[in-house]
């Protein structure tokens, strides 16, 4: 998408809007893919729980900065708000496995 | 598509470039006088005496610790010895459990003369006057002031998260990285502004990228707590802090950490009595080992039994941390103890922690890092230029048509004023106040800090108004000429008020406080140049942001 567009309410709107997507939603996207991937490790590559944690979360802002870029590159900011929400059921989901699969 | 990513990139990184630039640059400032924290500290505490102009032998000295200590400790479980430091402390410094003198990180210590032995008074009988130093700069840098400590980490973590968005972003939009780099066209008003903000930022780019993400590193337990939440569940960390993420304490969450060798219980036949090997023994297999390298301390544990232990500490000279030799304190034999191993997030994570501190730096290294800091601030500086550089055109056009200026753009050249001439002379009055207030003032460590923070205002307040009545040229003429008086007059003012000066420092060698000296010397300069520039683009009347058919032949 293109971000010269007027200045209009509706272009303002569409920002606050991505802005609010990128920074809460990306937030909570990351958070959860931190914590599915921090109990994933030690099943997969057999390190620690501790090294798990530590590993994951190195990774995160990493994670954070190309989500809040795929935000404001994706054509439009409801399909920056229905990605995000996709991605929140499937880590959602992904997370209850793995807590309870021990 | 790709036009409209680049475009939409561009977006995001002028705005997470504006909405965060001046905090940043305070972090920028503040972090980057932290390289020299201890140095700036000697100058703050101008009683402290000067370097020792030769340096004593490590055997000698050594050996005379020894000896004080036997006759002051023999029953002590442990000792410690610290030898000269170039960065901090240029004295030797003796320890062991129960001295209360000179406590310093919760440690006290001795000084001693390491030839005769003889204790003495670290500042003979002038007591070195209350300052925060340049320790109290660097904390500014993660903390800020004023508001409570975690509250400081969140707002100067949000900013660095916006940074590494300005960077990435800054990166994709920036078409011909590679090509671009040789390019710097002067006296093309935007033109010239948007080369030297890309030639800047490009030159230091892998150190801001490191500096950057080691930042968020840092406190990533705050900044993003999710993983150890999730497994370790949400309990009180926050009395002693040793949280799985935290990198100055989650040693011991590492499957692979060990206690060091030293802190381990003594070795079988602890108990009975038995003389320490004298210092030297093992001083010479580590010279051997290490050979010209710095050794920060020696330590030594249950001297004068069976199972003693003497560990020679070197002085932080690896991004891995520092090395460690331990022998027999008895037969005085090298112990082949087993490497520091460490899982690979663990070193991973140290590694960009030491990348960011620099501790391990030697003093070529060290002035680099300050360099590159410097470049940083240059970085945003001149993309907070440029972003008023580019809309000078039309607020000139809304003045020509009997308007004011508007709201934001007003405001942004306020804080770009205030903030990047301002903030610099601040720190400087931050220098003029530790030489101008009573040493026997009770509340001057904080008022050093104040003094900081009143100017900086004041410089914002007086940018802002003025702007009301004098075109920005001359606004930023006036306060770059403060900077520049405020920096180079500093050396003056050090000759005024102490005997720490450059007449005397230079003869004497002790080139930590005639460096100070020389560097605020070096940056008044620097603002003069850039006043004097500025003034001379009033006098053609050069506007910025007007694009000329004939180039100036003016000098680069």
């Amino acid at each position: 998408m293109s971000k010269a567009g007027p200045t209009t309410p509706g272009y303002r709107w569409m920002v606050a809007s991505r802005v609010l997507a990128a920074a809460v939603g990306g937030y909570a996207i990351t958070s959860l893919a931190t914590a599915v991937l921090a109990l994933l490790l030690p099943r997969v590559v057999g390190s620690s729980t501790a090294s798990g944690v530590l590993a994951a979360t190195l990774w995160s802002f990493m994670l954070y900065t190309v989500i809040v870029i795929w935000v404001f590159r994706t054509r439009s900011a409801m399909r920056a708000w229905a990605g995000l929400g996709l991605s929140g059921l499937v880590l959602g989901a992904a997370l209850l496995a793995l807590k309870v699969w021990t | 598509m790709k036009e409209g990513f680049r475009q939409s990139m561009a977006w995001l990184h002028t705005w997470t470039g504006l909405i965060v630039g001046w905090v940043l640059f305070l972090v920028f400032l503040t972090g980057t006088a932290g390289y020299f924290d201890e140095e700036i500290t000697r100058w703050m505490q101008p009683e402290r005496p000067l370097a020792a102009q030769h340096s004593v032998d490590v055997a000698v000295g050594l050996a005379t610790s020894q000896e004080r200590l036997t006759a002051q400790a023999a029953s002590a479980h442990r000792w410690i010895v610290w030898l000269p430091s170039l960065r901090d402390d240029p004295n030797w410094r003796i320890h062991w459990p129960g001295l209360l003198e000179n406590v310093k990180y919760g440690q006290g210590q001795q000084y001693i003369d390491p030839v005769t032995g003889d204790a003495f008074s670290p500042q003979g009988h002038v007591k070195p006057r209350n300052t925060g130093g340049g320790v109290a700069l660097y904390r500014l840098h993660y903390n800020l002031h004023y508001i409570p400590e975690r509250a400081g980490v969140l707002i100067v973590g949000l900013s660095t998260m916006l940074m590494l968005l300005a960077i990435s972003s800054g990166i994709i939009t920036h078409k011909k990285i590679f090509v671009d780099f040789f390019t710097f066209r002067p006296a093309k008003g935007q033109r010239s502004w948007l080369d030297a903000h890309n030639l800047i930022s490009v030159t230091a780019l892998p150190f801001f990228v490191m500096i950057t993400y080691s930042g968020l590193v840092f406190f990533m337990d705050v900044y993003m707590p999710a993983a150890m939440y999730e497994v370790y569940g949400r309990t009180s960390y926050v009395a002693g802090r040793s949280t799985p993420l935290n990198p100055r304490s989650n040693a011991q969450f590492d499957p692979m950490y060990e206690v060091s060798p030293e802190w381990q219980p003594p070795a079988r036949g602890y108990g009975q009595a038995m003389p320490l090997i004298d210092l030297r023994h093992p001083l010479s297999q580590v010279q051997a080992l290490w050979g010209t390298s710095r050794i920060a301390a020696v330590l030594i544990e249950h001297p004068g039994q069976a199972g003693a232990r003497i560990t020679f500490i070197r002085t932080e000279d690896s991004l891995l941390g520092g090395g460690r030799l331990t022998f027999d304190g008895v037969s005085g034999q090298l112990l082949q103890l087993p490497p520091r191993q460490r899982s690979t997030p663990w070193n991973a994570q140290d590694v960009l922690i030491n990348l960011h501190e620099g501790l391990f730096a030697g003093w070529g290294l060290r002035w680099l890092y300050f360099l590159s800091g410097l470049l940083g601030c240059a970085m945003i500086a001149t993309g907070l230029v440029l972003w008023t550089v580019k809309r000078r055109v039309k607020q000139d056009k809304r003045l020509k048509a009997g308007q004011s200026v508007e709201f934001g753009f007003r405001l942004v050249e306020a804080l770009n004023i205030g903030t990047i001439a301002g903030l610099c002379t601040a720190v400087a009055v931050y220098f003029w106040a530790n030489r101008l207030l009573p040493t026997d003032f009770a509340g001057r460590r904080a008022w050093e800090l104040h003094c900081l923070f009143i100017a900086w205002g004041a410089l914002l307040l007086y940018a802002s108004v003025r702007l009301r009545f004098a075109p920005s040229l001359r606004v930023w003429q006036e306060q770059l000429w403060i900077a520049a008086a405020a920096y180079a007059l500093i050396p003056l003012l050090n000759w005024a008020t102490t005997n720490r000066h450059l007449g005397v420092t230079v003869p004497h060698g002790d080139w930590v406080l005639a460096g100070f000296d020389l560097t605020v010397l070096a940056l008044g300069i620097c603002f003069a140049a850039g006043a004097l520039k500025v003034g001379r683009r009033r006098h053609v009347g050069v506007h910025t942001g007007v694009v000329q058919a004939e180039p100036r032949k003016a000098p680069a």
